[in-house]
């Protein structure tokens, strides 16, 4: 369903991705890992057209959508959900205007058309109706992560990607979110990636690939990734600092980020 | 060293036409969104108390005192020649044709533009309208049309606010500190004062709320770098729009002239 072939993304002069080459398997949830400014959302961000790479293909159900128009993405967006790393909720707008965003302004439907659909999305994520009429800015970062998910849940998406869903978090609310991402996977059997650098998903995830300096060097199942001997995947899965990989990342993401 | 200079020239004639081109193409996508797609009604309502009722205070303070200032100012100098009588239509024409429109363009632009492209800007940063996107919403539709349509609506009736409160500050002072007649005073602005210079002046406002909002929009919608990119942008958003509305100003009158 979801192929990269030969991604290459470049900001400014700092290649980030440097020839990806990943076949995501259907109806199954696959975390991507790698060091911090390793360009892991920046790849998430070429899989769904938010960015588009400077070389390579993005292959979606047949369909290349690195070329494709605003009016051809928009019909792909329609696959896809995309979990923010920060929720990315609106300020301006409530739980219950959050969630049915999309109903609401895309469907055209009424907000009490919208509500029932609302409630079963929050009963999914396991928050409580008062919630519905509170702002980002007075929920938890667990309870804003949730509502995220909720959010994109009501488009009911064939393909979920989630960037770095438990950054930030304790690690109970951690593992609260990754059970609820495990049944959530289990109840739609959806395509799932997963950018993390938290080895505990492993228990959660099926597949695991390990980005490292702009390439995928490992990709293999969950379940026996402990077992592995790729000096890479043992050195980051162990977080032992002695290995093939560098202490220092090949770049300063956040500079390259200013630089695009 | 000529080399550099020439490098340093064509490197930097080379980004302002991209910024320009940008610049221009981001309305043209806008207004493209606002031929195609059904505006967003309570969205540009919304936006129209925000840039023009929350405005209106310092509106009508700035237009005031703009009257008070130019009807002192005029009486220096028409009592050297005698022509006291004149101050009203002087007042009344120096705010209805420039000051109550550039005034309230450049108040405005210091209030709503410099909020508009933070809004926009802190949304950009947090990953917001990228959220939007993904979501199938139209960000021109949702975020730069409504915010654009209401500045321009809505700048024409804080002008119209302005240059009432400039002719009855103008009005106080002539005739409660400087002691002249009311008569005189109003009797000159209605023999003066055409039609043409009370629409002259709102047309110019409607084309400054278009500048303000166009570039609080713009600045905003493509802010990057954190905070201190949010903090750039809405710098940016008040000088660009300050100096865009003055300059045009100058063209604006002269066509007007001609029409």
């Amino acid at each position: 369903m979801i192929k990269l072939m030969n991604l290459k993304k470049k900001f400014g002069d700092t290649w980030i991705t440097r020839g990806v080459d990943l076949d995501i398997p259907d109806n199954k949830m696959t975390v991507i890992i790698g060091r911090s400014g390793e360009g892991k959302s920046v790849l998430l961000k070429q899989i769904i057209g938010l960015l588009k790479p400077t070389e390579g293909q993005v292959i979606i159900d047949g369909v290349d959508i690195t070329n494709l128009s605003e009016q051809e993405m928009n019909l792909q967006f329609k696959k896809f959900g995309y979990v923010f790393q920060f929720a990315a909720l609106l300020d301006s707008l409530n739980v219950f205007e959050n969630i049915a965003i999309t109903l609401l302004e895309e469907q055209k439907m009424s907000p009490a058309d919208a509500l029932p659909i609302v409630k079963e999305k929050l009963a999914l994520v396991n928050l409580k109706e008062d919630t519905l009429y509170k702002y980002p800015s007075e929920l938890s970062g667990g309870m804003r992560k949730r509502v995220g998910l909720a959010r994109t849940m009501v488009t009911e998406p064939k393909i979920l990607l989630y960037d770095e869903p438990t950054t930030g978090l304790d690690p109970v609310t951690s593992r609260v979110i990754h059970e609820l991402m495990f049944d959530m996977q289990q109840k739609f059997k959806m395509t799932s990636v997963v950018v993390s650098h938290d080895v505990e998903i492993f228990k959660f995830a099926d597949y695991v690939a390990l980005l490292h300096e702009g390439r995928i060097l490992y990709f293999g199942d969950c379940k026996t990734v402990w077992e592995s001997d790729n000096p890479y995947i043992y050195q980051f899965i162990r977080g032992l600092t002695e290995g093939p990989i560098q202490m220092e990342p090949p770049h300063d993401f956040g500079q390259v980020q200013q630089q695009e | 060293m000529i080399l550099q200079f020439i490098n340093y020239v064509g490197h930097t004639t080379l980004q302002l036409c991209q910024a320009l081109g940008s610049f221009v193409l981001f309305f043209y996508k806008a207004l493209l969104t606002l031929v195609t797609t059904k505006l967003k009604l309570s969205k540009t309502l919304a936006q129209m108390e925000h840039i023009g009722i929350e405005s209106l205070a310092i509106v009508i303070l700035t237009g005031t005192f703009s009257g008070m200032v130019l009807a002192l100012q005029s009486y220096i100098g028409f009592q050297r020649v005698g022509g006291e009588q004149f101050i009203g239509s002087v007042v009344a024409l120096g705010i209805i044709r420039e000051l109550g429109p550039v005034l309230t363009g450049l108040m405005v632009a210091g209030r709503a533009s410099s909020a508009i492209a933070a809004e926009l800007g802190t949304m950009r940063i947090t990953e917001q309208i990228d959220a939007l996107r993904t979501l199938r919403i139209d960000t021109f539709q949702y975020l730069v049309v409504p915010r654009i349509v209401a500045g321009t609506i809505i700048l024409p009736f804080l002008t119209l606010f302005a240059m009432i409160c400039g002719v009855v500050g103008g009005y106080m002072i002539c005739v409660y500190v400087l002691g002249l007649s009311p008569e005189d005073y109003i009797s000159n602005i209605r023999i003066y004062v055409e039609l043409s210079d009370i629409t002259g002046g709102l047309i110019k406002a409607t084309f400054f709320g278009l500048i303000l909002s166009w570039v609080g929009t713009y600045k905003g919608f493509f802010t990057e770098g954190g905070a201190r990119g949010v903090g750039m942008a809405t710098t940016q958003s008040v000088v660009t729009s300050s100096i865009c509305i003055i300059t045009s100003n100058y063209f604006i009158t002269k066509l007007l002239e001609k029409m």
